[in-house]
């Protein structure tokens, strides 16, 4: 069995000091440093981009929390306003029937008068036609001329009596 | 059987650079020291190379070295707790280089450094005296209590004292032949059966190849799984002295 000849043990221990000592200080010194950078920088950048995530994430929250709030500000803005031109027109129109029915009640009143007027010219002149019809008649049947005022007493009686 | 294809033959050492003696040591170059020095490079070479691109999304070589990184600090973290991170770099590097060695070897014609159980035992030897400075430098004389198990009548403690000694002590034994012996046997095995393949011929050759196909895939597994238990027993060895208990 070579592994238990003494010869070597001396020549073996040597290199394997030489080749250990060596590849330690490679690796503690240059190799191990340069993965534990490349791992921490790793760790931070997805510790980063989670935090990157999470800033955007609430910035949406928030804008979407400030469209929600513009919108309901709108919305009753819209209701107030149309409340507000309901009331308006409503009142308009309210004046404007007023306004409307006292022209339609004074127009009514000047009919009325006019009316009026015209029914006492109509009677005054019904009193003087009757009362010249009847001289007139007199005078064809009977051939007399009868007074005028005779004949106008005649007609007021009889439209007293007729309740004109 | 001729000395060239003893199954032991491939672990034989033989001086590639001779080198005098320096204080009664033999530095000269072996294969054994050449290939150290080749995994010291390719533990080297795959680390940087993976990680040449800094990426932060990593390609397949920086995966496999973020993934070697990862999985010793994970061990440590677990076994050892925060305080073992002072001693990652060591712990990595003895990973890496006995996982190397390991696959190395696997490698047809390749020497197997940790097939020697000098060069084990001086692994061992280190994590053993190294965790045992640590125990003393961090708790002092009180690093003895650890030899004492708690809630024992003082007269078993005669006989557990020793015990707990002597299992302290032939801790670097159980470590250093655990994986000598693993690595010995696969490939003594390994050589015999294809020394089966060449004597069965043609005919009845076949099955030990077959065998030898599944033992390689077999022998690549042991490989990791060695590294792995020679790392994680050295981070319980750790914990024992950083903590001070069972």
């Amino acid at each position: 069995m070579p592994q238990i000849n003494p010869e070597f043990f001396g020549t073996q221990l040597v290199w394997l000091t030489i080749t250990f000592v060596a590849l330690y200080f490679v690796l503690s010194k240059l190799v191990l440093p340069r993965i534990a950078e490349v791992l921490e920088a790793r760790q931070d950048r997805i510790a980063d981009d989670l935090d990157e995530a999470d800033r955007l994430r609430k910035d949406s929250e928030r804008v979407l929390a400030e469209y929600e709030a513009s919108l309901a500000e709108a919305r009753e803005k819209a209701h107030a306003f149309s409340l507000e031109t309901h009331a308006k027109m409503a009142a308009d129109a309210e004046r404007r029937k007023a306004e409307l029915e006292t022209r339609l009640a004074e127009n009514a009143q000047k009919a009325n008068v006019r009316i009026q007027e015209a029914k006492s010219t109509a009677l005054a002149n019904v009193r003087e036609i009757s009362a010249q019809t009847a001289q007139f008649a007199i005078e064809r049947l009977i051939g007399i001329s009868v007074a005028e005022d005779t004949l106008h007493a005649a007609v007021d009686a009889e439209l007293a009596a007729r309740q004109v | 059987m001729a000395r060239g294809h003893s199954p032991l033959a491939q672990f034989e050492i033989h001086k590639l650079v001779e080198i005098a003696p320096i204080g009664g040591v033999d530095p000269s170059l072996t294969n054994s020291g050449l290939f150290m020095i080749i995994v010291a490079m390719l533990v080297t070479g795959f680390l940087i190379l993976g990680m040449r691109q800094h990426a932060m999304i990593p390609g397949r070589w920086q995966s496999m070295a973020e993934l070697s990184y990862e999985f010793i600090a994970n061990m440590i973290r677990d076994n050892v707790g925060s305080e073992g991170r002072r001693y990652f770099p060591f712990i990595f590097t003895l990973f890496m280089f006995i996982l190397f060695s390991n696959l190395v070897g696997m490698v047809p014609y390749a020497f197997t450094v940790t097939s020697h159980i000098i060069v084990t035992f001086a692994l061992a030897a280190v994590v053993f005296i190294g965790v045992t400075v640590i125990g003393f430098a961090r708790h002092g004389m009180g690093f003895v209590k650890y030899f004492v198990p708690d809630g024992v009548p003082v007269y078993l403690l005669v006989l557990l004292v020793p015990i707990e000694i002597l299992s302290y002590l032939t801790r670097p034994i159980s470590l250093s032949v655990r994986l000598f012996a693993n690595m010995m046997a696969g490939h003594t095995m390994l050589k015999v059966f294809g020394g089966f393949v060449i004597s069965l011929g043609f005919i009845g050759g076949w099955a030990p190849l077959a065998f030898i196909i599944a033992l390689t895939g077999l022998e690549i597994g042991i490989a990791f799984l060695q590294a792995y238990v020679f790392t994680i027993l050295s981070c319980i060895y750790l914990n024992d002295a950083v903590h001070l208990h069972h």
